[in-house]
């Protein structure tokens, strides 16, 4: 049986993650300039975009890992899927609360059914019932696989989804806000904060799978000794 | 020679039907119920009732159709009859289009009922626009049963069985559902069919990919 306590490589990305963190913090509330008309308003940016950006990778990850699960069979791609769909869940809950946040003084509203939030929406209750499916399947080689087939589903369906949503409501004008391009003094601050989400979900994805992995040796272990007994 | 295989599977569930009229006789009443109870939620904007139309109808067919759907794999798991199933000498494939087929054809036919109920409890009169909106239905059921056989499938194998179908088949029907509404209104509610042509495209597009999807990865969530 493989040990899978936390490796070097693992505690120098956790440490790395954790530094990255405060200066993500210094970068955008010190150092990036103040918006001109939203004010501080907009620095939650910072942490709405590089989260919504690493989520949809968070779940890119959890297509290639259930594809592989079918092709493969191994367990580490199982819980590969497992740990990308709850970490891409996560930090598209961070998106679906921020982005009110933001919303409320900037367009007066909470919520509109525009076109992004109504497809974060979407897709974020897509990979809730990812995981759904995962729970109420007892069997782990049955739930593997129901898992996988679902996550394909889900990953076909997003640009559908996509795609129907922007259609649909291009007929009805939203009240979303266009604005242009990023300045370049606000580039720095947002690079550090897309580059430091990457990493904390490639860490949370790798410590998740692990602790998967333990899981399930456990139980194999439990197994044989009730065969054995 | 395939579709002969399809057909005897079909045939199958269409007798057991014809038999027990357990679906279609759950199906009706609940799009009837759903009908009803619509009809007291929209009591504030009766005047406008021509617009809420389309989603009363929808929201109608995809509850009455997802009950068809549980029943579709619930009915197999009793007396052991999944094991037989498996049993006959076909690709897994051939199994998911008959159940497909059957599950279009019941959810067609409650349609069919719960959309002349509408017309009479909300007061509408169709003649032109009858064409037209057997066409959406076709296209959206076939849709919604291409991905939701699949998915029944993977609900009965989990311990929620029929509670879970709902919480995961709706979230992926999501493009259906927009666009069969949109189209329907469409055809209620404008002169213009013309610009029907953007939600069908998108609801043949979403029955075609997965209906693919799922015959192909039919085998791996049929098990006994």
């Amino acid at each position: 049986m493989k040990d899978r306590g936390e490796g070097t490589f693992d505690a120098v990305l956790g440490a790395a993650v954790a530094a990255g963190m405060v200066l993500a913090l210094y970068m955008a509330f010190l150092v990036a300039p103040r918006e001109r008309t939203m004010g501080d308003l907009q620095r939650i940016f910072y942490f709405h975009v590089p989260a919504g950006i690493t989520g949809l990778t968070a779940f890119a990850f959890n297509f290639v890992a259930s594809v592989m699960f079918l092709v493969r069979r191994k367990h580490r791609w199982d819980a590969l899927a497992l740990a990308s769909a709850e970490v891409g869940v996560m930090l598209f809950s961070i998106v679906l609360v921020t982005g009110p946040i933001w919303a409320k003084p900037a367009w007066f509203v909470w919520w509109t059914w525009s076109p992004r939030l109504t497809s974060s929406l979407v897709l974020w209750m897509l990979y809730v019932a990812y995981l759904l499916v995962r729970n109420y399947v007892s069997d782990p080689e049955r739930r593997a696989q129901m898992s996988a087939v679902f996550a394909i589903v889900a990953f076909a369906d997003a640009p559908i989804v996509w795609f129907s949503i922007r259609w649909w409501r291009d007929q009805h004008p939203s009240p979303m806000l266009e604005t242009g391009g990023l300045s370049p003094a606000m580039w720095p601050a947002f690079a550090i904060c897309w580059a430091v989400f990457q990493l904390l979900m490639i860490y949370l994805v790798r410590r998740r799978a692990a602790l998967e992995g333990v899981r399930h040796d456990l139980d194999e272990l439990m197994r044989s000794a009730e065969r054995s007994a | 020679m395939m579709l002969g295989k399809i057909w005897a599977v079909f045939r199958k569930d269409l007798l057991i039907e014809l038999r027990t009229k357990d679906s279609l006789n759950a199906m009706l009443f609940f799009g009837v119920v759903v009908l009803v109870v619509f009809n007291f939620a929209l009591e504030a904007v009766r005047d406008s009732i021509r617009a809420a139309v389309p989603g009363v109808l929808w929201v109608a067919f995809a509850f009455a159709g997802t009950l068809g759907l549980n029943r579709i794999f619930a009915a197999e798991k009793d007396n052991n009859c999944l094991q037989g199933l498996l049993m006959i000498p076909v690709d897994r494939g051939v199994i998911y289009l008959g159940k497909m087929l059957a599950a279009t054809v019941f959810m067609l036919v409650s349609e069919g009922v719960i959309f002349v109920l509408t017309l009479v409890f909300f007061n509408l009169t169709v003649w032109r626009e009858v064409p037209y909106l057997v066409l959406v239905f076709c296209v959206g059921t076939v849709g919604f049963t291409a991905v939701g056989t699949l998915l029944a499938a993977v609900a009965a194998n989990t311990r929620m069985r029929e509670v879970l179908l709902p919480l995961i088949l709706f979230p992926v029907v999501v493009p259906i559902l927009i666009n069969a509404v949109e189209a329907t209104a469409i055809i209620l509610n404008t002169v213009d069919y013309r610009v029907l042509r953007q939600p069908l495209t998108i609801m043949t597009v979403f029955a075609i990919v997965f209906s693919t999807l799922s015959y192909l990865f039919f085998e791996y969530v049929l098990e006994e």
